[in-house]
This record gives structure tokens, C-alpha cells and sequence, in this order.
């Protein structure tokens, strides 16, 4: 059961840090997997008088406040257009409507969890997150760090050329999904971002460049192969590790033939 | 705490403690259209709006509403009514139970895509889950209440 004894409504970054500092003081999301555990908050901290939902989009990036909406980040045309609705696609099998209304990114990508196909998506960007007092770090490196007290402000995603493609498998619709990935050659380099293996998201770059920017079917499948070999994964009670393991290479497959590859 | 919202177009001040849902403070004044299902966050019937968008209450601090605009169910009455004749006809409803965040997540739809396709009707009600209609009769009164609008907008 969730219990709060204080709600605070912060009205800067600096009192919402000062807050964060104390472990028995939580920062709120949109809460959908914090309401589902059992936790004793003393205050819990939102953001939400802060401005920070909504999506920027400049020239050379787009800039994400934390408390934007995965529902807001789904119907985003600027960056459906720039990813080739790779976002939407990403998104859209979560829960419902009314769900993607309260999650947040900041919630979703702090978090952290294996199961997120928010920060399999981003990760198959250029992506990078602003940390409070921590600064703008990339996202990958940011993924792979141990949770702290600092404060996710924004998500800043560079606009560098990308054909991007983003595949999952569900064994029923709106579930957590078995296997999530992200195919996109970012400035003529490819990569897959790989989550729900079932641990958090991990990134495969083509480090052998087996594919050129537009490859032919051999090279795709080698790609796809490769992408299998490089990526470790887990039992739970959605899928085995070696039916993981050969996911990885039907989505890599796909979502790269899908990207234009 | 206190908190100041819009409920139904009407002004509402209220004392509340910080760790109370929007459905549960909904339900103690009075908005029994509301109801709790799987307390998971999966199953819709909870579907409330929150500045006219769609949100589930079981979900949502009351705290969090505080200076915003709530709607439930009794606040779309000729809405409801209109598009609840076309559930009634198909069949769309046995116990019932999940037709009020049904309705109101259909309604949100209807406001923001006038003219789906089956793929966007389904998709957009994904997140409403009924153990009862296996969800034929709902697509159906939805699809027929569309044509209806669009005769009326023809005329």
C-alpha cells in the first residue's frame, strides 16, 4: 500500500532537489508504477507547476520537459515526422489512452526498468538527458548508472539524420512486452537498442559494419545475427532467455528491412 | 489539504489527505459512475477527464487535480445519453460494469478523431476492458453512432 503523509507542489528545481535528498521523500511521475508497490512517502514531490511538459522543437533538437506525457510524445508530429513514426510505434501498445495520458517521460526514463519501451525507443536516438545538478549526459550513459537524488529535468534528442524503425512482441495486446527493439543507422551508422531482454535496454552498434546504410538482404541477416550474438538475455515468466535470444534476430531483422536498411 | 477544482462545470473546494486517488475522492462526493476495477491501472474503468482528456482516476492523487477541470460521466448526461441508446441497441452491455469509462473514453475519441477507422476505434480503446461482451457489440454501437453523426452532419 502507498501512504503519503505530505504532497508538495515545488516551485523551483532547487526545493525539489533539497527534498529529493531525503530517501523517505519521493519524486511523483506520473505514478503508475509507483501506486503499484508498497512504500511509506513522508513528502512526495511534484513537478508539475514547473513548466516542464511539454516538447520544444528547435533546429537542431527537440527538447522533452520530464513531465511530458507519453500520450503527448505519441501524437508529436515533429518527431513522429523525424523518426518515420518510430515514436508513435513505440508507444502506442502501451496500456491505453488514459494510461499514456498520466505516464511520464521522466518517470519512464529515470525509472530505468527493463521493460520500457520508452527508453528502448530513445535509445535508439540520439538522445541525451539533463540532470539537474549531474548536467546533459547521454542517454546511454545515463541508462547504464545506479538511480540517485538528482533530478531528470529534460530529454534533449538531436536531430541527426536517422532511418529509424521500432519493432515489440506482446503476447496479448497492451501487455509488457516479451522483447522491444529499435533499429536506426544514425548518421550512416546502424545500431539496435534491445529491451525487456527482459534487464534494461541495451545498445548494439554495428561495430564490424556489416551493413552499409542501404544493405542488401545477406547483410541484414548477418546484421540481425550479429545483434543476436551481442545481446544477453534472461527467463521470466513472459518468454525463455533462448526464445529471447531468437526474437532478437526476427525483430533486428524486420525493423531494419522496415528502417530502409 | 485543501484543493480547488472544477467538477462538472461546478467550483469545488475540498479537504483532502495527500495520498487519496481522484477515484476515491470522486466516489465520496458523490460520482458513482465511477468505478474501481482492477486497481492496476489496466482496466479503464475508472476513466475520468482531467482538462478534458482522459485519464484514469485510480491513478491520479486528488491532490493532483487541484486548480484543474474534472469530468465524470454525470457531467456529459446529453452525450451520454445519445451515444448510450446506441450501446443499448447493439447489445453492447451485459453486467454493465465497465460502461461508464467505456463511454467516456469512446466520447474522448469522438472528440478527437470524428471519423475513425476500425483499426484507430480498436486501438483507441484498448485500454477499456470488458470480461463480458468480447467487445463486438461496443465495436458495433460505436460504428453505428458514427454513421448517425454523420447523417446528421449530411442534413
Amino acid at each position: 500500500m502507498l501512504t503519503i503523509k505530505e504532497y508538495v507542489k515545488v516551485k523551483s528545481l532547487e526545493e525539489a532537489y533539497e527534498l529529493n535528498q531525503k530517501r523517505t521523500n519521493h519524486i511523483l511521475g506520473g505514478m503508475l508504477m509507483l501506486r503499484l508497490g508498497s512504500r511509506n512517502i513522508q513528502k512526495a514531490i511534484d513537478l508539475s507547476g514547473l513548466g516542464l511538459d511539454s516538447i520544444e522543437e528547435e533546429t537542431l533538437e527537440f527538447r522533452i520537459g520530464c513531465m511530458t506525457t507519453l500520450r503527448a510524445l505519441e501524437t508529436h508530429e515533429g518527431l513522429n515526422a523525424y523518426t518515420g513514426g518510430a515514436v508513435r510505434e513505440s508507444l502506442r501498445h502501451i496500456v491505453g489512452v488514459q494510461f499514456r495520458n498520466l505516464a511520464t517521460v521522466g518517470g519512464s526514463i529515470f525509472g530505468r526498468f527493463g521493460f520500457s519501451d520508452v527508453l528502448t525507443m530513445f535509445l535508439g536516438l540520439d538522445t541525451y538527458v539533463e540532470l539537474y545538478k549531474g548536467g546533459i549526459l547521454p542517454l546511454e550513459e545515463f541508462a547504464k548508472k545506479k538511480r540517485d537524488t538528482d533530478i531528470l529535468v529534460r530529454l534533449i534528442v538531436k536531430k541527426t539524420p536517422v532511418k529509424a524503425a521500432y519493432q515489440s512482441f506482446r503476447l496479448t495486446r497492451t501487455d509488457f512486452p516479451v522483447l522491444a527493439l529499435m533499429a536506426s543507422c544514425l548518421d550512416g551508422e546502424w545500431r539496435c537498442a534491445v529491451g525487456a531482454r527482459p534487464g534494461r535496454a541495451i545498445v548494439v552498434r554495428d561495430q564490424d559494419g556489416i551493413l552499409k546504410e542501404s544493405g542488401n538482404q545477406a547483410e541484414i541477416e548477418r546484421f540481425a545475427a550479429y545483434v543476436k550474438e551481442k545481446t544477453p538475455t534472461g527467463t521470466n515468466m513472459r518468454a525463455s532467455a533462448e526464445y529471447r535470444s531468437h526474437l532478437v534476430q526476427v525483430l533486428a531483422k524486420r525493423a531494419v528491412e522496415q528502417a530502409g536498411g | 489539504m485543501e484543493i480547488k477544482l472544477e467538477l462538472n462545470g461546478k467550483a469545488l473546494k475540498a479537504e483532502i489527505e495527500p495520498d487519496l486517488f481522484l477515484l476515491d475522492f470522486l466516489r465520496s462526493v458523490g460520482m458513482k459512475s465511477v468505478k474501481r476495477g482492477c486497481d492496476t491501472s489496466n482496466c479503464g474503468l475508472c476513466t475520468v477527464f482531467v482538462d478534458d482528456k482522459p485519464v484514469l482516476s485510480c491513478s491520479m492523487l486528488a491532490a493532483r487535480a487541484d486548480g484543474h477541470k474534472v469530468t465524470t460521466l454525470e457531467g456529459l448526461q446529453a452525450e451520454a445519453e445519445e451515444f448510450g441508446a446506441f450501446v443499448g441497441n447493439q447489445g453492447a452491455e451485459q453486467c454493465g460494469f465497465c460502461n461508464p469509462g467505456f463511454m467516456m473514453n469512446a466520447i474522448a475519441m469522438f472528440r478527437e478523431n470524428p471519423d475513425p477507422t476500425d483499426e484507430e476505434i480498436l486501438e483507441y480503446l484498448s485500454g477499456n476492458l470488458c470480461r463480458c461482451s468480447g467487445y463486438e457489440g461496443q465495436l458495433r454501437a460505436i460504428k453505428a453512432y458514427l454513421a448517425f453523426r454523420k447523417e446528421e452532419v449530411a442534413e
